[in-house]
């Protein structure tokens, strides 16, 4: 199986009562304030989730052990107005450092106090390599741990 | 999450049983049912699951349906990052407003 299936990049868009710089600098510089708590790659409970203000800093997460796990990096860097994350993550969610899913996300002020954030998650189906070799582990013998493991891991994540 | 209805459909043994049968390859549900000591209603609901937790893909063949091992899964994960970035924003959207409405004394 070679062939490429696009698949729908994710789109979503949410207005928040708070001016533009404001709500750039929340999503960048405090993301350890707001990132959902259900999802790290961490073996760990997570106590910072970073996001290094500069084109190509590292997007990462930090363990309460000090441990660390990346999640990708910024590949644009425009505040207040843009941002584009590499998602680094691949079907196994395991961070892959050849791979690269983005992640832009746009600030558009409506009003002084009011932004509207608009989030794109795109080049999903560049993780089908990963989603192929899960599948090829499945069809493999002795490959049914290693999916429910993926699984677990993802579920638990 | 998808995810963990991946991990929800495969904690059954029978459903396990069938997705590790399409390992063979694709096949109908009435061959399915012939393998496993079970009616082949409930392998056409167990396939049902699978299908809705993104483990399997079907396609029509004639009068029949072919179930296969969804080669990709990416529709599961794309369900899944979809459900992640609602959760995510919303979470952005509460801290946001909750530092504004801090600073301007409002609720």
């Amino acid at each position: 199986m070679t062939r490429t299936i696009a698949i729908a990049p994710v789109r979503k868009t949410i207005t928040v009562e708070a001016p533009q710089a404001r709500a750039f600098e929340v999503f960048t510089t405090q993301m350890t304030r707001w990132w959902p708590a259900t999802h790290t790659i961490l073996k760990v409970t997570p106590r910072a989730h970073i996001v290094e203000p500069r084109v190509g800093g590292r997007w990462y997460s930090v363990g309460i052990d000090d441990s660390e796990c990346d999640t990708g990096k910024v590949l644009v860097w425009e505040p207040p107005s843009r941002l584009v994350l590499a998602w680094q993550l691949g079907a196994e969610w395991q961070y892959d450092p050849n791979l690269i899913t983005e992640v832009e996300v746009r600030f558009i002020a409506e009003t002084p106090a009011r932004t509207r954030v608009e989030l794109e998650h795109r080049h999903i189906e560049r993780m089908g390599e990963k989603a192929e070799a899960v599948a090829s582990a499945v069809s493999s013998p002795g490959g049914w741990s290693a999916i429910l493991e993926s699984f677990k891991a993802a579920a638990n994540g | 999450m998808a995810y963990q209805n991946a991990l929800a459909a495969l904690a059954d043994p029978t459903r396990r049983r069938i997705f590790e049968a399409l390992r063979a390859g694709p096949a109908p549900v009435g061959r399915l049912a012939a393998k496993l000591p079970v009616s082949r209603p409930a392998v056409s609901q167990h396939l049902k699951t699978l299908k809705e937790a993104g483990l399997v893909a079907d396609e029509a063949d004639g009068t029949r349906r072919v179930y296969r091992i969804d080669p990709k899964g990416l529709a599961s994960l794309r369900r899944w990052l979809d459900q992640f970035w609602d959760d995510a924003l919303d979470a952005f959207k509460a801290e946001v407003e909750k530092e504004q409405s801090k600073g301007k004394n409002r609720t």
